[in-house]
C-alpha cells in the first residue's frame, strides 16, 4: 500500500509537468501557429501572412540581415573566445584570475547596456568621437548600425566561447599534448591536428548558444541598429502594430524565427553528434610561462579584448555618478541620478528582486524533479517530457513573450498584465538550461549511491531526498545562481509582457535609454551590475573553482 | 539473525535479451559464498536480483521460507557493499554508518553506541568525524562494511568490493572481511572475477559462465576437480593435451598412463596443471624441449615443446643454480593423481563421474 504511495509521487509529478507544459507552452504555440495560418475574419487557412512578408523586401530582408549580423558574429565570437581560452590554458597571463571574473561580468549583463554604452562612447555625441573629433579633427567611422550590432554583440558573446572552451581545455588530458608532441606534432599544427579537433564538440555547443542568444537578441539592434532592421524588431514591430486586433502577421513572423532557430539547432545537433566523445583528464595542461615577443603578443591580445568588452560597463557606471541637467550630462557629480531612479522607479527594483526570485523556485523544483524522472525514471513518457522541455531553448525570447500574450489574454485563462504571466515567462526560458544541468549533475551521481541508501532501508523518496538531492545541491546552487542572473537581465520576453505595475529594471533601463534619460538609465544599470557582481562573488563561493556552465 | 537463500529457475531477461535462463542455487546459513565467472557471465546480475535492483522475470527467490520476489530493497533487510563504496559524500563517517540504523524502528538512543561498536569492529573509530573524500580507498571501503553490517542484515551482499584496491590492500581487506564475516557469522554473498580472492575468502564458491553455473563447490574440490574445461581454465591455468582413453588407460604421445576411477572409452582430453609436471631424469618419461623461461620469484614458469609440438606450461621452485636455457633437452612424469580426464568436447569431467 505505501508502495503505491511512493509511485504515485513519481507518476503525478510526470502528469503534472505534462499538463502544466500543455497549458503554458504547447497550446501557446499551437495558438501561434493556428494564428499564423488562419485568417481570423473567414476562418479559412490562408498563407496570406506569409506571402505578406516573403512579398516584401522590406519585411524579408531583415530576415538577411539578421542571418548576416548572426553568422558574422557567431564566427567571430568563437574565434576572439577560442584563442582566448587557449591563450588562459597554456600561459601564464598577469591577473588571469581578476581577467577571468571581468570576462564573467562582461557577458552577465543585458546586451543593450552595451549597446547603449557605445552609443555613449562612439556615437555621434559620444565622449570618444568628441574628442577626436574636436581636437583631432578625425571623424570617427559611423557605430550605428551594421558595424555597431556586430561590435556590440561580438564583444558580450564571446565570453560565453570563452567559459565554454575553457571547460572544455580542463578536461584534456595534458598527456595529449605530449604524446602528440612526442609523435611530432607540436607548435600551430598540433593546435589544428589535436587541440581543435579535441575541443571541437565543446565549440559547437557553444556556437550554438551564441546563434540563439544573437539571433533572438532585440534590445542592441533597437538601440544601435537604427535603420538596420533585424527580425527580432520586425516581430516586435508587427506585434505592437497589430495589438489587439488579428496577430496572424506577427504570429507568421515567429513561425518563421521558430523555423530557423530549429533548423540551425537540428543542423547543430548532427555536426556534434558525429564528433562527440568522452574525455577524462588526469594530468591537467598548467598554464606555462613564456617570455620575449609572443608574452608581450599574448597579453596584449588578451588585455586589449578584455578591456573593450568591460568598458562599455565601467562607463555607465561612471556616467550614473555624473550631474544631469535634464536629460543632458554636465559637469561634476552627483548622486541625483540615483535620487530620481530610488524615487521613481523603486517598483522596478523591487520587481526585479521578486519576479525572477519566485521564478527561481519554481525552475528549480521543476528542474531538479524533471532531471530525476528523465535520468532515474526512464520511460517513453519522460523521453517525451525531455524533449518538450528543450523546445523553449530554440524559440527566441520574443517569441514566448508573444506567444504567451496571445494565449492568455482571452478567457478561459487571462494573464496578461499580471506578474504571473511574467513569472511564467522566465520559467518557460530558464527551463530548459537548469534542466540540462541538473541532469548534467544527476548523471555524475552512481546510481550504486541511491541503492546503498535503499539497502539501508531508507524508502523512495527518502532516499531522493535525503540523498539524492543533497549530492546534486552543489550543482543546483550554481545553476541557480547562474540562471538568476540571466533573468534579472531578461530583456526580449519581458518586453511584451510589461504593464507599469510589473516592468522591471531591465525593461525601466531601456524604456529610459530610448527616452533619452540618460543619468537614470545609467543609475539603474549600475544597480543591475551591482545586483549581478554580488550574484556572481556568491556563485563563486559556492563553485569552488569549478568551471561555469550556462 | 542470518538465513539461507534458496532460489529456484530464476529467470532474468531484458526483453528479448535472456541473461540468466533457468539457475538454481542454495545458500547455506552463514555461509560465505561466492559467484565467481568472468565479466558478463551474470553474476552481478544475480547478486542485484537478490538486492531487489533488478527486477526477477521468473523463478522464485526465498529467504529461508520467506519469498522476496517482489519484496522492495528497503524492506529486504540486507547488508551491500558496492564496487565503487557509494559513501553518501555529504554525510562524515559516523552519519554514513548511521544511516541505516536511523531508518528503521531502532531505539534512539541505541544508535550511538551500535554505531560505536561496529566502527571499533572494522576498525575506523578514529575516522569516525571525517569527511568521506578526507578517507583513501581502504578506508572508504571499510566504512562501507561498517555501514552495511550495522544494520543487522539477514544477508550481507559484496559486489566486486576488492577490485579499485590496489594489490596490497586488496589482501589486506580479504582477510579482514574474512574475519569480520566469521565473526558476525552472517550469509554473505560475494561476487568476483579473481579466482584468487574467491578461492581464498570463501566456504563455497559458484562458477559462473553465460548465465549459467558451471559447479558449485568448496575452492579445493574446484581446483583438483573441475567440473568441465572451462573450470579448469578459468579457477588456475592448466595445459590440456589430446589422448586415447581405453577403460582406466590413457594414452598420449606414445605414453599410457593409468587413473583411477575413470572407465571411457574414446578420445578425451587430459588436463594436467603447470605444477602436475615433473622433471624427471628418466629418458622413457615423456621428453621436452625447453623454449622459454619466466622467473617470478618463488617460482620459475617453463615453457616447453612437447614431441607432437605442443607448448606447454610447468612451474617449478626456482633453484639458486639452474642451467635450464632454452633448447635444452629434459624428461616429464606426470602426477597422476591430480590429472583430470575430459571428454573430447571439454563439457564433461570423466573422473570426477565416477568418483561419485
Amino acid at each position: 500500500m505505501k508502495n503505491k504511495l511512493k509511485v504515485n509521487l513519481w507518476s503525478s509529478s510526470t502528469l503534472g509537468f505534462i499538463i502544466l507544459y500543455s497549458i503554458f507552452l504547447i497550446v501557446p504555440l499551437i495558438l501561434l501557429l493556428s494564428d499564423s495560418f488562419i485568417d481570423s475574419n473567414t476562418g479559412q487557412l490562408t498563407l496570406a501572412n506569409f506571402q505578406r512578408f516573403f512579398g516584401k523586401k522590406y519585411y524579408y530582408s531583415t530576415l538577411y540581415n539578421s542571418f548576416k549580423v548572426t553568422v558574422l558574429v557567431t564566427f567571430i565570437a568563437v574565434a576572439l573566445g577560442t584563442v582566448l581560452a587557449y591563450f588562459f590554458a597554456r600561459f601564464k597571463i598577469r591577473g588571469a584570475k581578476t581577467l577571468r571574473i571581468l570576462i564573467i561580468l562582461s557577458s552577465m549583463s543585458a546586451p543593450f547596456v552595451g549597446a547603449y554604452s557605445w552609443i555613449l562612447l562612439l556615437g555621434r555625441n559620444g565622449i570618444i568621437t568628441r574628442f577626436f573629433g574636436n581636437l583631432l579633427g578625425i571623424t570617427m567611422p559611423d557605430i550605428y548600425g551594421f558595424r555597431g550590432i556586430l561590435l556590440v554583440l561580438s564583444l558580450q558573446l564571446y565570453p560565453l566561447i570563452f567559459l565554454y572552451v575553457s571547460g572544455a581545455f580542463s578536461n584534456v588530458d595534458n598527456s595529449l599534448l605530449e604524446a602528440s608532441e612526442n609523435l611530432g606534432c607540436s607548435g600551430v599544427k598540433r593546435f589544428y591536428k589535436v587541440i581543435i579537433p579535441l575541443i571541437l564538440p565543446t565549440v559547437l555547443a557553444g556556437a550554438l548558444l551564441v546563434f540563439m542568444r544573437c539571433f533572438s537578441d532585440f534590445g542592441t539592434p533597437m538601440l544601435i541598429g537604427e535603420g538596420y532592421r533585424t527580425f527580432p524588431i520586425t516581430i516586435y514591430d508587427a506585434y505592437m502594430s497589430e495589438l489587439g486586433g488579428n496577430n496572424g502577421f506577427a504570429a507568421s513572423i515567429a513561425i518563421i524565427a521558430i523555423i530557423v532557430t530549429l533548423v540551425i539547432f537540428l543542423v547543430q545537433k548532427r555536426i556534434s553528434e558525429k564528433h562527440s566523445f568522452t574525455m577524462n583528464s588526469i594530468n591537467k595542461i598548467r598554464p606555462k610561462k613564456i617570455y620575449g615577443i609572443q608574452n608581450v603578443l599574448v597579453h596584449l591580445y588578451s588585455y586589449i579584448l578584455i578591456t573593450l568588452s568591460i568598458a562599455p560597463q565601467v562607463y555607465v557606471i561612471y556616467t550614473s555618478f555624473k550631474k544631469v541637467n535634464g536629460t543632458v550630462f554636465t559637469s561634476g557629480y552627483s548622486l541625483e541620478s540615483y535620487v530620481m531612479a530610488f524615487s521613481r522607479m523603486g517598483s522596478a527594483i523591487r520587481n526585479t528582486i521578486v519576479i525572477p526570485l519566485v521564478s527561481l523556485f519554481f525552475v528549480l523544483v521543476f528542474a531538479i524533479f524533471i532531471a530525476y524522472l528523465v535520468v532515474r525514471r526512464r520511460s517513453k513518457i519522460t523521453a517525451i517530457i525531455d524533449s518538450v522541455s528543450m523546445v523553449p531553448y530554440i524559440v527566441p525570447g520574443i517569441v514566448v513573450g508573444i506567444a504567451l500574450a496571445n494565449a492568455f489574454s482571452n478567457p478561459p485563462i487571462v494573464l496578461t498584465g499580471s506578474m504571473t504571466i511574467m513569472v511564467i515567462a522566465l520559467i518557460i526560458r530558464r527551463l530548459p538550461y537548469t534542466i540540462r544541468s541538473s541532469v548534467a549533475t544527476l548523471r555524475l551521481i552512481p546510481i550504486t549511491v541511491e541503492e546503498a541508501a535503499r539497502s539501508l532501508g531508507a524508502s523512495n523518496f527518502k532516499t531522493f531526498w535525503k540523498i539524492t538531492i543533497p549530492m546534486m545541491s552543489a550543482g543546483i546552487i550554481a545553476g541557480a545562481i547562474l540562471s538568476w542572473i540571466t533573468m534579472i537581465s531578461e530583456l526580449s520576453s519581458a518586453i511584451l509582457l510589461y504593464t507599469g505595475k510589473t516592468r522591471t529594471l531591465t525593461v525601466e533601463v531601456y524604456t529610459q535609454v530610448l527616452r533619452g534619460n540618460y543619468g537614470v538609465a545609467a543609475a539603474l544599470a549600475t544597480i543591475l551590475a551591482v545586483l549581478t557582481t554580488l550574484s556572481l562573488v556568491i556563485f563563486n563561493k559556492f563553485n569552488k573553482g569549478r568551471d561555469l556552465s550556462l | 539473525m542470518s538465513v539461507a537463500i534458496n532460489i529456484n529457475h530464476a529467470l532474468k531477461a531484458y526483453g528479448k535479451n535472456v541473461i540468466i535462463s533457468d539457475l538454481n542455487l542454495n545458500i547455506k546459513d552463514g555461509e560465505f559464498f561466492t559467484l565467481l565467472g568472468p565479466s558478463g557471465c551474470g553474476k552481478t546480475t544475480l547478486l542485484r536480483m537478490i538486492a531487489g535492483f533488478n527486477t526477477i522475470e521468473g523463478g522464485d527467490f526465498y529467504f529461508n521460507d520467506k519469498k522476496i520476489n517482489d519484496l522492495d530493497p528497503s524492506k529486504r533487510n540486507i547488508g551491500m557493499v558496492f564496487q565503487n563504496y557509494a559513501i553518501f559524500p555529504h554525510l562524515s563517517v559516523r552519519e554514513n554508518v548511521e544511516f541505516g540504523l536511523k531508518n528503521r524502528a531502532f531505539d534512539k538512543k541505541n544508535i550511538g553506541p551500535m554505531a560505536d561498536k561496529f566502527l571499533k569492529l572494522i576498525q575506523i573509530y578514529d575516522l569516525k568525524d571525517r569527511m568521506p573524500e578526507q578517507l583513501s580507498g581502504g578506508q572508504q571501503q571499510r566504512v562501507a562494511l561498517a555501514r552495511a553490517l550495522v544494520i543487522m542484515p539477514d544477508v550481507l551482499l559484496m559486489d566486486e568490493p576488492l577490485s579499485n584496491l590496489d594489490a596490497k590492500l586488496r589482501l589486506e581487506m580479504r582477510q579482514a572481511i574474512r574475519n569480520i564475516q566469521r565473526e558476525v557469522g552472517i550469509t554473505t554473498v560475494y561476487v568476483t572475477h579473481d579466482q584468487e580472492e574467491a578461492m581464498a575468502i570463501s566456504d563455497r564458491i559458484a562458477v559462473m559462465k553465460s548465465g549459467e553455473i558451471q559447479q558449485i563447490g568448496r575452492p579445493q574440490d574446484i581446483y583438483h576437480r573441475p567440473a568441465n574445461e572451462f573450470v579448469a581454465n578459468f579457477i588456475g591455468r592448466t595445459n590440456m593435451v589430446l589422448a586415447d582413453c581405453n577403460k582406466n588407460e590413457v594414452s598420449f604421445l606414445g605414453h599410457k598412463i593409468k587413473i583411477k576411477n575413470l572407465d571411457y572409452n574414446g578420445k578425451v582430453r587430459v588436463s594436467i596443471r603447470p605444477e602436475e609436471f615433473i622433471i624427471t631424469d628418466d629418458k622413457n618419461a615423456i621428453k621436452a624441449v625447453i623454449k622459454d623461461t619466466i622467473f617470478l620469484g618463488l617460482n620459475t614458469h617453463f615453457f616447453m615443446e612437447l614431441p607432437n609440438k605442443q607448448i606447454v606450461e610447468i612451474i617449478k621452485e626456482s633453484m639458486i643454480n639452474s642451467n635450464n636455457e632454452s633448447d635444452k633437452e629434459i624428461y616429464l612424469t606426470i602426477n597422476i593423481d591430480k590429472v583430470n580426464v575430459f571428454t573430447e568436447d571439454g563439457t564433461k569431467n570423466l573422473v570426477i563421474a565416477n568418483e561419485k
